[in-house]
C-alpha cells in the first residue's frame, strides 16, 4: 500500500475529518498525558492530514493516550483527535506481531485487586 | 418497579461491592434491578475505529436483550455505562456499523429479519435511577444514618461524562449530579477542579509511571479542597487511586456510602 493509500484508510478508520483542523492547539492544551507525549494530539490531526504516517505509527504516545476524550470535548471545530490516534494505534498493532501486550505479561501485572475492566481495555487497546 | 440490569465482568470479581450494595440499596428504595440473562463482558473500552464490529457484539445483545424486557438498561459501571451508551448510539445512528451489526446478528441466528435493533433502549446510570426514578427527596427521606462528618470528593473522571455529544450525561464541564447524591446521604461535597480527569484507566498496567503522576495531580487537588475521600462509580478509578495513589485519599463507591446512609451496612 503507499503512503496515499495508506493516509487515505486512516482517515477513514478515524472517521474523523482532519481537515477541519485550525491548529489551535486546545486538544493538546488540556491532554493530561501531554508532559509524556512525543507526539502531542494536535500533531496527530495535522500529520494525519499530511501524510506523515511513520512518523505517527512510531511515537510512544500511542501508549500513552487514556481514550479520555478530553481533546474531543475541547476541539471548537468536532474533530478527534483521540480516534486519530486510536486508528493509527490500530495500523501498529493489527499486523502480525504488532501485539503490544503479550500473554506471557499478564500474570506479572495480575494482583488481587486489578479489575477485570483493565485487563480487558488494555488487551483491546493494545492488542489485535 | 423493576429494571433490566447489567452487572459487567468487574462486578462479578473485583468490585463485588459496588453490585452488592447497589443492588440491595435499590431494593430498599422501591427499586429491583433485574439482570439480563446471559450476558457477556461490554469490552471495557469503546472501540473508536469505523471498521470495528466484532468487538461491539456484546454490546449490541445486551442491548437488545433489555428491549425485549422493559426497555431500559440500567448500569453501575462507569465503563460499562461509557460503552453501552456509545455503542447504543452506534446502531440509532443506523450507519455502515449498524448494518454490518444487524446484518452479523441476523446471519448467526441471534436476531431475526425484520427484528433489527436500532438503539431502542435507553441506557441509564445508577445515579440517573437514584434521581429521575428514587428522587433525592425520597433518598433523603430513607436516609438513616446520615453521613454527616464526611467531607467528599465528588469524582467523576472520564467515562460518565465523554464524549458528551453521546453521554449527555451531566454538564460536561460543571456536573452535580454525584454532589447531589453526596449531600442526599448527608455529607458535604468539596469542590475541586480535577473532578472530571481520568485515573489513568488500562494504561496503568504498561505505564503506571505515568499514572502515578496524574493520580498525584488530582489527589493532591481533592486534598487541599479538604476531601478525605473520592466518591466513584468506576472500579478503574478505585483501583488506581488506591494502588496508584498517595495512599492517604481512598476512592469509595457509591452503593458502599448509599448502603451504609440507609443503615444497610454497618
Ligand atoms: S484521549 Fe488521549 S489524546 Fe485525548 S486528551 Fe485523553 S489522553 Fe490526551
Ligand atoms: S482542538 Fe481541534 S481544531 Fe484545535 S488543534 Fe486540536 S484538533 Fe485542531
Amino acid at each position: 500500500m503507499d503512503n496515499t493509500e495508506l493516509t487515505n484508510r486512516l482517515k477513514e478508520l478515524s472517521g474523523t475529518n482532519v481537515r477541519q483542523c485550525m491548529k489551535c492547539g486546545k486538544c493538546s492544551g488540556r491532554c493530561p498525558m501531554f508532559d509524556k507525549m512525543d507526539v502531542k494530539p494536535h500533531q496527530f490531526v495535522s500529520y494525519l492530514a499530511d501524510g506523515k504516517i511513520e512518523k505517527l505509527q512510531n511515537s510512544k504516545s500511542l501508549w500513552y493516550c487514556l481514550s479520555c476524550m478530553e481533546c474531543v470535548e475541547r476541539c471548537p471545530r468536532g474533530v478527534a483527535p483521540a480516534a486519530v490516534i486510536e486508528a493509527i494505534r490500530e495500523s501498529v498493532v493489527r499486523p502480525q506481531g504488532g501485539n503490544r501486550l503479550q500473554p506471557e505479561e499478564v500474570p506479572a501485572l495480575l494482583n488481587d485487586e486489578v479489575p477485570q475492566q483493565l485487563i480487558v481495555g488494555a488487551y483491546r487497546k493494545y492488542n489485535h | 418497579m423493576k429494571l433490566s440490569y447489567y452487572p459487567g465482568c468487574t462486578l462479578r470479581t473485583q468490585a463485588k461491592d459496588l453490585d452488592k450494595w447497589g443492588r440491595l440499596s435499590l431494593e430498599k428504595l422501591g427499586v429491583q434491578l433485574e439482570e439480563i440473562e446471559n450476558w457477556q463482558c461490554c469490552g471495557a473500552v469503546y472501540p473508536q475505529a469505523t471498521d470495528e464490529i466484532a468487538k461491539k457484539l456484546s454490546a449490541i445483545r445486551a442491548l437488545d436483550a433489555a428491549k425485549k424486557n422493559g426497555g431500559k438498561l440500567v448500569t453501575l459501571c462507569s465503563a460499562c455505562f461509557n460503552v453501552l451508551k456509545r455503542v447504543n448510539a452506534d446502531m440509532k445512528e443506523g450507519g455502515d456499523v449498524a448494518k454490518r451489526a444487524n446484518n452479523y446478528l441476523v446471519a448467526t441466528g441471534y436476531l431475526s429479519g425484520g427484528d433489527e435493533y436500532k438503539g431502542e433502549t435507553e441506557v441509564i446510570h445508577y445515579l440517573e435511577v437514584l434521581r429521575d426514578y428514587v428522587g433525592w427527596d425520597k433518598l433523603k427521606a430513607a436516609v438513616v444514618n446520615p453521613l454527616k462528618d464526611m467531607k467528599l470528593g465528588a469524582y467523576y473522571g472520564c467515562l460518565l461524562l465523554r464524549p458528551n455529544s453521546v453521554m449527555r450525561f451531566d454538564n460536561p464541564e460543571n456536573p452535580q449530579i454525584l454532589e447531589d447524591f453526596i449531600r442526599a446521604i448527608g455529607a458535604t461535597p468539596v469542590s475541586y477542579a480535577l473532578r472530571n480527569e481520568c485515573c489513568g484507566n488500562y494504561v496503568a498496567l504498561k505505564t503506571p509511571d505515568a499514572v502515578k503522576a496524574q493520580v498525584d495531580k488530582i489527589e493532591r487537588n481533592a486534598e487541599q479542597a479538604g476531601a478525605t475521600a473520592l466518591v466513584t462509580a468506576c472500579p478503574s478509578c478505585r483501583y488506581n487511586l488506591k494502588v496508584n495513589g498517595n495512599g492517604r485519599l481512598e476512592g469509595v463507591y457509591i452503593t458502599e456510602l448509599l448502603a451504609t446512609a440507609l443503615g444497610i451496612k454497618e
